[in-house]
């Protein structure tokens, strides 16, 4: 069966202020997206409002999975329904170890319908599954170890967000900057375990400056977002083409959205108290 | 094992009542006379009034002594009263003692202890077998004159008990002490512990009411004594129904080159008011202090705590770790006193709040008094509520709102249950704050 994760006209605010002003996107299973843009363009907002972050205020438009109203959910019901979201910079769960935490996402996810309280997965398959999926990523095990994010390098957060990916085995994930910060082996290794984990496997949305993270996984689709709009799609040949050349012609093909990214770079510039 | 369940008559905290209680009590006269003494401090003493720095938060007004009675006459065992004995799992106990209401029901240790001189158990009935033991260290480390509740303690304690460990004796399992309290019931247990130079123990204490909604009242004292290279482990368990009004004034002494690793868990009574001091008497002594409270409804739990440095080249550890739930309030006051002399000091103190209620409050006030001019002193203290993007992050895995809260309100206090090394304290522990947690908006 292929599921279908549908956005439609969607506007965003926070505090009043917009910051999605119709967005349209529509991924299917199995496809790779790329999703690129200047700073402050609203990529990194689009996933959270995709997950199920509470700060945003969705004004007009729909979310769809497999016609299923998705803003209706809360964020747990949104990951049940098989929506991930690989964060760029994840919180830290102090005294919380990698794999308690782990276990209970995986059950969560795994039995839509369990309620609190009742049996996670066994412990010692749990283990072993964890094991091989952290071999299969070149991780040491001591990470499971480890409390959530809790001191992790740069490195090591985003290697623990495609742990967490390759466990929970998404319908969707979104992919947001999961290779800012590393250095150029990382982003290959990155770009290679997301391309073994989700390739085909599932819809990715792949937020990124860069074309190394889609090396190993090519898009079938590239949008660039400008000012809130999703402002063109093309193939894989746009991703390298603002990857080599900048955003230089997309800007000037669309002042009213490079203005409404200038307000929005403004009014995120501002003191947050007076 | 022994069992010595008398029925006494119920007797009143007064004159009429406590001079019944001495004249019963079968007790050597020099306990007689020590407990005539204390009574006459607690007749000329006042209440604690809200101008005295320890009590400036608290609100006795509620807090009736004629409401309870010295001596309640209740019988049978924890089980028949459904009181529940929390750190009993996955303990191979040295020996076992149990109250009710304040009167010892059972007792126990292992005969090959006892045969290297070690002594558990009731502690009047070791104050008439062992008196030039008992006598030279009860009443030595807590001052029965210092306020009103130590005085009425310490002139009417009952299911007191001892742990007398002699010198260079290691005993491998911990001891366990059992404190049962019924609906109204009055428990003023006192708790004796001595550790000669050189020994070693583990001592497990728990305080536990039938349900969760009894009341009571708490008269307590612990008094600890760690002898040079002598290394304990204490753990303290509190809790009652949220009910009980729990007074306690709990202290330790430890000597040159000793160690003790104390660990506080309050989760019952109604309003606590604890004063916690240790003292690090010889050079090179060493403190651990854990503490975690967990609080709900109206609660109010408060913790005088002391780190008193009076020898040089002592260490103290102080971590004090609090979540609060619905309108519940706890204070911690903390001091680090460094006498003069007391060079090389390492003193630490931390205090984390964990605020699960808009209307909860927690009041942390740490503090410094240092005489000392080569020393080392830190603290800390943060309070704040469960950080959203936390919740936010957990339920974006799966996790339900109240799971998230969970887990992290669990992964809060991890940072103690980490510094415990005795498993079935931490799994215990663990069990009975998840038990705690409610459903959180």
């Amino acid at each position: 069966m292929s599921h279908v994760l549908k956005i439609e006209n969607l506007h965003v605010s926070v505090e009043g202020k917009p910051i999605l002003r119709g967005v349209n996107l529509e991924m299917h299973h199995g496809q790779t997206h790329a999703l690129m843009g200047p700073n402050g363009s609203g990529k990194s907002t689009l996933g959270l409002v995709i997950a199920g972050h509470p700060g945003y205020e969705v004004t007009d438009g729909s979310i769809t999975l497999d016609g299923e109203d998705v803003l209706e959910m809360e964020a747990d019901g949104r990951a049940r329904a098989g929506i991930f979201m690989a964060f760029q910079r994840p919180v830290s769960v102090p005294g919380v170890k990698m794999a308690d935490f782990l276990r209970h996402a995986a059950t969560n996810v795994r039995r839509p319908d369990r309620k609190e309280g009742e049996e996670l997965i066994a412990m010692r398959e749990f283990r072993k599954e964890l094991k091989d999926k952290m071999t299969q990523l070149k991780m040491d095990p001591e990470f499971a170890r480890r409390y959530v994010n809790d001191g992790f390098s740069g490195g090591e957060m985003k290697r623990a967000e495609i742990l967490q990916l390759a466990m929970l085995q998404p319908k969707f994930a979104i992919l947001d900057e999961t290779d800012s910060g590393l250095d150029a082996d990382a982003v290959r290794l990155a770009s290679a375990s997301i391309a073994e984990i989700g390739h085909n496997k599932m819809g990715l949305l792949i937020i990124t400056h860069h074309d190394k993270l889609l090396e190993h996984n090519p898009p079938e689709f590239t949008h660039v977002m400008l000012g809130g709009r999703i402002v063109e799609t093309g193939g894989v040949e746009l991703a390298q083409e603002l990857h080599s050349q900048g955003y230089e012609r997309i800007r000037a093909a669309h002042p009213d959205a490079v203005r409404a990214n200038q307000e929005m770079l403004d009014d995120s510039a501002e003191p947050a108290a007076v | 094992m022994t069992t010595t369940a008398t029925a006494n008559e119920s007797l009143a905290f007064d004159s009429a009542g406590h001079t019944q209680f001495l004249a019963s009590s079968g007790e050597p006269q020099w306990l007689t006379d020590m407990r005539a003494t204390a009574w006459s401090q607690f007749e000329q003493l006042d209440w604690p009034s809200r101008k005295e720095e320890d009590w400036m938060r608290s609100d006795l007004r509620a807090f009736k002594l004629d409401k309870y009675s010295l001596i309640n006459p209740t019988t049978g065992t924890l089980a028949d009263h459904d009181i529940p004995e929390r750190l009993a799992e996955g303990v191979q106990p040295a020996g076992v003692l149990k109250t009710l209401d304040g009167q010892v029901i059972e007792e126990s240790l292992d005969e090959s202890l006892a045969a290297k001189g070690v002594l558990f158990g009731d502690l009047s009935r070791i104050a008439a077998s062992s008196p030039e033991i008992v006598q030279r260290y009860l009443g030595t480390v807590v001052d029965s004159s210092q306020d009103r509740f130590a005085a009425l303690h310490a002139a009417t304690w009952r299911g007191g008990h001892i742990l007398y460990v002699p010198a260079g004796v290691c005993i491998e399992n911990p001891l366990r002490v059992a404190a049962g309290l019924t609906n109204g019931g009055t428990d003023s247990g006192h708790t004796l512990i001595v550790l000669e130079a050189g020994a070693e123990a583990t001592f497990l204490y728990e305080a536990n009411s039938a349900a969760a909604d009894d009341k009571g009242l708490h008269l307590g004292g612990v008094e600890i004594i760690v002898k040079p290279g002598a290394h304990l482990r204490y753990v303290n368990l509190q809790d009652w129904g949220r009910g009980v009004w729990h007074f306690a004034h709990q202290r330790a002494t430890i000597d040159r080159d000793a160690t003790i690793q104390w660990t506080v868990a309050a989760i019952g009574s109604r309003f606590s008011q604890v004063s916690q001091k240790v003292s690090l008497i010889g050079e090179g002594a060493e403190s651990q202090v854990n503490g975690v409270l967990f609080t709900q409804d109206k609660q109010q739990l408060t913790y005088n705590t002391l780190q008193n440095h009076a020898a040089p080249h002592c260490r103290s550890d102080f971590l004090y770790k609090a979540a609060l739930q619905d309108k519940s309030r706890t204070v911690w006051r903390g001091m680090i006193g460094v006498d003069p002399g007391a060079q090389k000091t390492d003193g630490y103190q931390r205090n984390d709040n964990l605020l699960l209620s808009n209307q909860a409050r927690a009041d942390s006030i740490p503090g410094l008094e240092i005489l000392a001019d080569d020393v080392r002193c830190t603290h800390g203290s943060t309070s704040g509520k469960v950080d959203e993007e936390l919740i936010f992050y957990a339920q974006s895995r799966g996790f339900t709102r109240k799971e998230a809260v969970r887990m992290i309100v669990t992964g809060f206090f991890q940072q103690i249950f980490d510094r415990i090394t005795i498993e079935s304290v931490r799994e215990a522990l663990g069990q009975s704050i998840a038990r705690q947690v409610r459903e959180y908006q």
